[in-house]
């Protein structure tokens, strides 16, 4: 038995870089995982003027909600396998009988999936501005948005793929918990990209996306766990 | 006064209560309800800018209240459960759900009765309905999510756990709805103020108000009191209860 | 009463469609609701009294097989 502080803080904070480092590896590892999930977003996004209209004016009219909901759609895709294989394979248990509590380690685990999924989802941004006819001076908004709002929307879906993963059901009752719970993001972040668009001050919707991170970013682990540990036992 | 709550933990006595209490609502609902309808659509006088049509308010404003303090009610049952283990309150969540649901559904058809004449279309995305809506697709939710579960167990601690995210969200949801709605609509929803409600007209309202809360709560005993039955199949006294079936339904069919 | 007459009061000032189909709505879901819940037991009851009487055959049968071993 440690009785002093010190080794146990260590081991918190070790265990919490392993599985970030665990979660970066794997992904290096297998691209397809991540990449899949992008185009898709690619491609959802290119349907839009196919399907509505080719004319700049309402393509950027409809630029930003097309662009977030592609996204939303894109980062449900990535939710739906994040505890999969955990699961699967029993880390899951593991996590449980460790002595780290288990929203830190789910807390690291997210953290790596945000930053994984993220970067490559605001790489491929400016080209979806592009194809939607998006202004110049729009663009950092746009990247802004979706870097503040991804987060929220990846933590919240955790939940709902935690509370799932123990059914083989796919995505559709994953969409159905999580999907309602998505509606705020989209209206915040996209009346944010609409007022960077009018050149108006968006700093209301930006500290709002930000307080709305900072609440996900307590709660979800914390709900994540406890789903986690009633679908193991 | 936890030593006072501890015996309705016990599945048997939270059972026998709610048959106990089952009658007193029931009786409450149906006065109200009726009295409170009859008033309603019979007797209090019609609006001066809406002529009958605002009669639905007497269906529409207190399923729409209600199905807001079911979704709160399921998720302090939830928390309840997770939080000190109370078997009881999980299993509430569950009974509190389709009944939630029923009444996000009725304030979104009334709703919708409503709108037609009044602002020309079946379905406006005013702020008030599109939240209902929202409501209606987070009850759906928890009910499909306990439905996918083998082990009622897991089920009920699972749509414990998604009633508790979803309140969180239900006042965000609603509140960005309405501010959505300020931004997209503007001046055209407004053509109706805010009339100063009548004493004639609120009466009627409050006892609908009422009669809603009291058909809810015997409702929810009676489903309650099923999911302890369901929970508890492999305990004595469900054994006992169900083995005085079997004598019953022998008896019956020998005679 | 508000209305005159009972025609005065089927018609509710023009909006008869929208209000009773409304109420008509509302109580055909409640008594749809207060169906489910009433019979909610009695289907609880059938089911466990089934899965009762299939465990009590099960047993029966697995006694008669023992009775017919120990004899052989």
């Amino acid at each position: 038995m440690n009785i002093n502080n010190r080794p146990i803080q260590l081991s918190y904070w070790l265990a919490f870089k392993s599985i970030f480092m665990r979660e970066l590896k794997l992904a290096w590892q297998k691209p397809t995982q991540i990449i899949q999930p992008m185009v898709f977003f690619l491609i959802v996004v290119t349907l839009f003027p196919l399907g509505i209209s080719p004319s700049p004016k309402i393509l950027q009219m409809i630029g930003p909600g097309v662009i977030w909901i592609a996204a939303i759609l894109a980062i449900m895709l990535v939710v739906e396998r994040l505890f999969r294989q955990d699961y699967q394979e029993g880390t899951i248990e593991a996590w449980l009988l460790s002595t780290v509590p288990m929203s830190l380690l789910v807390g690291a685990k997210l953290l790596a999936g945000w930053f994984i999924s993220c970067s490559v989802l605001l790489l491929i941004t400016p080209i979806l501005a592009l194809l939607m006819n998006i202004e110049a001076h729009v663009i950092p908004a746009l990247m802004l948005s979706l870097l503040i709002g991804t987060p929220i929307l990846l933590f919240v879906g955790a939940i709902g793929n935690a509370l799932t993963v123990s059914l083989n059901q796919g995505g559709v009752l994953l969409s159905l918990l999580v999907l309602p719970l998505y509606i705020p993001v989209l209206i915040f972040s996209t009346s944010l990209i609409e007022a960077a668009t009018l050149n108006m001050d968006y700093s209301g919707q930006l500290a709002i996306l930000v307080s709305m991170l900072l609440v996900s970013c307590f709660f979800a682990p914390v709900a994540i766990a406890a789903a986690l540990k009633n679908t193991v036992n | 006064m936890w030593k006072w709550l501890h015996p309705y933990a016990k599945a048997e006595t939270a059972y026998n209560l709610c048959y106990r209490l089952l009658p007193y609502f029931s009786w409450l609902a149906l006065i109200t309800l009726v009295t409170g309808s009859i008033w309603g659509l019979l007797y209090a006088p019609s609006d001066y800018q809406q002529g009958d049509s605002f009669r639905i308010i007497y269906f529409h404003v207190p399923t729409a209240i209600w199905s807001m303090g079911a979704y709160t009610s399921m998720a302090i049952c939830g928390l309840i459960g997770m939080v000190w283990q109370i078997r009881n309150a999980e299993l509430a969540v569950y009974a509190i759900a389709p009944v939630g649901a029923a009444f996000t559904f009725l304030a979104l058809i009334t709703g919708a009765i409503w709108g037609k004449p009044m602002w020309g279309a079946w379905w406006v995305w005013d702020a008030r309905l599109t939240s209902e809506l929202i409501l209606l697709f987070l009850y759906l939710g928890v009910i499909a999510l306990y439905n996918s579960f083998e082990d009622k167990r897991t089920a009920a601690r699972a749509s414990s756990i998604l009633a508790i995210v979803g309140v969180v969200n239900v006042p965000i949801i609603h509140y960005s709805v309405e501010w959505w709605n300020t931004l997209h609509q503007g001046a055209s929803i407004t053509k109706f103020d805010k009339p100063s409600i009548s004493p004639d007209m609120l009466w009627p309202l409050l006892l609908n108000i009422a009669g809603f809360l009291f058909i809810f709560a015997a409702l929810v005993c009676l489903r309650l009191a099923n999911q302890i039955l369901i929970n508890d199949a492999r305990r004595p006294w469900v054994k006992a209860f169900v083995a005085r079936r079997i004598d019953k339904s022998n008896s019956t069919t020998k005679e | 009463m508000h209305f005159n007459s009972f025609a005065e009061m089927i018609h509710m000032g023009g909006y008869a469609v929208y209000v009773w189909s409304s109420v008509f709505i509302v109580i055909a879901v409640l008594a749809f609701l207060i169906v489910h819940s009433v019979t909610a037991k009695k289907r609880t009851l059938t089911m466990l009294r089934l899965e009762q009487e299939r465990a009590d055959k099960i047993a029966q049968a697995k006694l008669v097989a023992e009775q017919a071993r120990s004899q052989a």
